[in-house]
């Protein structure tokens, strides 16, 4: 196959990639793991919601690494990516934090208000 | 009777006395006493206002406010803001008395840190996975590329970079079109294409964070910019102190190989390009281009003069393109979205968008990308949201140890190339440090010549010997030594080293110096003349005194001071011994009774 043609097949089989559109992932938790999210403690967070979701046998949600978005202050941050494309900020994440969010937003679709970015930047 | 201004109203109602109700009552009390508000503000409860779902329910008269679901940690926010700034808690109000857009943001995007950001060289950050290929390329990576390769010669795409007016990111702003194209113009066998990833100015990450989160850009752009020049063979020089984005390069560029991007025969087209890292060991002068290459050649980081310039003998004496990260990171959108989108944004001279890094005394810390032209009011009121704790904006540095200070008169400025240089200050890598009242300018200056002597590459003598000379007479100025021929000496030298140095850091060492000294000469003669330090920073013109009628003598004050210079009896005032007084300030943080001052 012709590189073009494999990017081509690439591209349309990336599609929903990051977007969580494809079928067999419903959702999509991507962690901020830049050198401010990871002296925050990202990997702590990162690896509480594997567990998390390990534990509750969750298939179709799939955690990322992703890079810096620029608000380093509210490190580690977490943002959660649903089927419609809606997207959640979980900001100054902990390992405890991590239970709530995926008992209440992976599981029952109901966000966990009182973590997000609104109530830490006005 | 007694007449409130406001009126707090608790609903006592079975749910939400369920719901905490009683405790929010209590606090409510609480926190009115601790702000001396009780006689202000009366406390009532009261039945139910029927939003049982939404409580415990909390108004406020005479405004009118519901706060619904109100915790009692809440209470001392309600209390702070509303009853004693007027300021509504805008969070915790009932829906439908939020304004249209006052809904508390549940994505980042909704902010207004971020609405008013423009994200082109950060488009992917933060968004898609960097180890990750294939997430690049759903974001339309490596389409630019494809593009170039199979539909453009380089003239098209080095008129293309031209058209959309792109300039150097890295500091200088030099046109990036016109140095493609004398890239292109030295005719030689081998010709290197080279990324500048050595970010040393203190408090800008832009690069690493680009490095980090989309490193896959960098190459795409960096493989174009083989293609437009007529190179074969690409070196990124990034730091060794940013160990993850030398691992997120590596990896991106492992998978950029298997996917066929780089290396031999780029997407079957014929054209082959291969791109090395190479780490720098972190002396601040390999940022500069010269300086860079000679490290990329294994020799010493030592700056050569130019001309001739790196488009005609670079490394190893072969005509090289030495472009920034940020610089890199816009290509593939102007390439795929075309020279006129990009040519629309930001003003007549500064085309797009700049990333800023902003710290200092500012709320917002953190990566911006700006359209060009946007005023630094914006920048830290919109977007930084301010000052912290009230104080005033003095001033904001740009362009870390090259660049000098913008002082509050000039912050309607649109933030642009030639704008900052006027003001004396220049973009820089986009370091953006906010400071406020409690800022000494001339402590400042000195912090930052600290910087350039700790940093100069010792080659040329107006850097290694002027630079040395300049800390010396500033030291001599903060510790209250120095006279007012001491400033015009500073001067003098500041404007002799400016001409004479060899490269760009020993250039604008003195930038930090001559800007503060145009817009702060004052804080500069009350250092000299009167020994007094402004900003009450400068240690050896401030003293701590102890108030002889506010002073309880509980000795709390003594027994925190770490050097034991503080002593007293019971029912009498403390005093400070002032010669073996080493101003921590301790003493005026842990009196209880606010009976310590400074004096400037």
């Amino acid at each position: 196959m012709k590189p073009i043609e494999k990017m081509e097949k690439t591209r349309e089989g990336a599609i929903g990639q990051t977007t969580g559109g494809k079928q067999d992932v419903r959702m999509r938790i991507a962690v901020g793991m830049a050198t401010c999210g990871i002296a925050a403690g990202a990997k702590q967070v990162m690896d509480a919601f594997n567990e998390e979701l390990k534990r509750r046998n969750i298939n179709d949600v799939k955690t990322v690494l992703v890079g810096c978005r620029g608000a380093c202050r509210l490190e580690p941050l977490v943002e959660i990516t649903g089927e419609n494309g809606e997207m959640v900020t979980y900001v100054n994440m902990t390992p405890e934090k991590v239970a709530r969010v995926v008992a209440e937003h992976v599981v029952n679709g109901r966000i966990c208000i009182d973590y997000t970015v609104g109530t830490e930047v006005e | 009777m007694q007449i409130y201004r406001s009126h707090v109203l608790i609903c006592n109602d079975s749910t939400c006395a369920q719901l905490d109700s009683g405790k929010i009552m209590e606090e409510f009390g609480a926190q009115l006493k601790k702000n001396k508000l009780e006689n202000e503000v009366k406390v009532l409860t009261a039945g139910c206002p029927g939003m049982c779902e939404q409580g415990p329910v909390v108004v406020v008269y005479p405004e009118g406010t519901v706060y619904t679901m109100v915790k009692p940690e809440n209470v001392k926010e309600i209390v702070e803001e509303h009853l004693l700034k007027r300021k509504i808690v805008k969070r915790l109000l009932h829906k439908d008395m939020m304004e249209e857009g006052d809904t508390p943001a549940k994505a980042l995007d909704d902010t207004k840190y971020f609405k008013k950001q423009l994200r082109i060289a950060l488009r992917n950050c933060g968004i898609i996975n960097p180890e990750d290929i294939n997430e690049y390329i759903e974001h339309d990576g490596y389409k630019a590329l494809e593009k170039v390769l199979t539909g453009m010669t380089p003239l098209e795409v080095i008129d293309t970079v031209k058209k959309s007016g792109l300039r150097g990111r890295g500091g200088g702003g030099f046109p990036t079109g016109l140095k493609w194209e004398f890239a292109y113009k030295s005719q030689d066998d081998e010709k290197y294409v080279c990324c500048n990833a050595d970010e040393g100015d203190p408090g800008a990450f832009m690069d690493r964070s680009i490095l980090e989160g989309d490193p896959h850009s960098i190459i795409e752009a960096m493989t174009i910019a083989g293609y437009a020049i007529g190179s074969k063979q690409g070196f990124i020089y990034v730091r060794a102190e940013y160990p993850i984005a030398v691992k997120r390069l590596d990896i991106a560029i492992q998978q950029a190989k298997e996917h066929g991007f780089l290396g031999e025969n780029v997407l079957n087209t014929g054209f082959s390009f291969d791109i090395e890292l190479r780490l720098g060991a972190g002396a601040f002068v390999c940022g500069e281009e010269t300086a860079l290459m000679t490290s990329i050649e294994g020799k010493r980081g030592e700056p050569r003069p130019r001309p001739p310039f790196p488009a005609v003998k670079g490394l190893w004496q072969k005509p090289t393109l030495l472009n920034n990260v940020e610089t890199y990171a816009n290509i593939p959108v102007i390439i795929l979205k075309g020279p006129e989108w990009f040519a629309s944004i930001g003003t007549e001279k500064s085309k797009g968008t700049k990333v800023f890094a902003i710290g200092g005394k500012i709320n917002n810390t953190g990566l911006i990308e700006i359209p060009m032209g946007t005023t630094l009011r914006e920048v830290i009121f919109d977007i930084g949201g301010g000052i912290p704790n009230g104080k005033k904006f003095k001033a904001a540095q740009t362009g870390g140890p090259s660049g000098g200070c913008i002082p509050a008169s000039h912050m309607d400025t649109p933030i642009e190339y030639d704008t900052l240089v006027q003001l004396g200050s220049m973009m820089g890598s986009g370091g953006l440090i906010v400071m406020d009242e409690d800022t000494c300018m001339v402590d400042i200056a000195k912090f930052f010549l600290e910087f350039t002597v700790d940093e100069s590459c010792g080659k040329c003598p107006p850097c290694r010997i002027g630079t040395k000379r300049m800390l010396e007479i500033l030291e001599k100025i903060t510790s209250g030594k120095g006279t007012e021929e001491d400033i015009e000496k500073l001067e003098i030298l500041a404007n002799n080293i400016k001409l004479s140095a060899l490269c760009g850091l020993g250039q604008t060492a003195p930038n930090p110096v001559l800007s503060t000294l145009r817009y702060f000469r004052d804080e500069y003669e009350a250092h000299v003349k009167e020994k007094k330090c402004p900003a009450g920073v400068c240690k050896s013109m401030i003293h701590y005194v102890i108030n002889e009628a506010l002073c309880k003598s509980c000795g709390i004050c003594a027994r925190n001071c770490p050097v034991n210079c503080i002593s007293g009896q019971r029912g009498e005032p403390y005093v400070i011994a002032q010669e073996k007084c080493i101003k921590c300030g301790t003493c005026m943080v842990k009196c209880p009774f606010k009976a310590i001052f400074k004096n400037v």
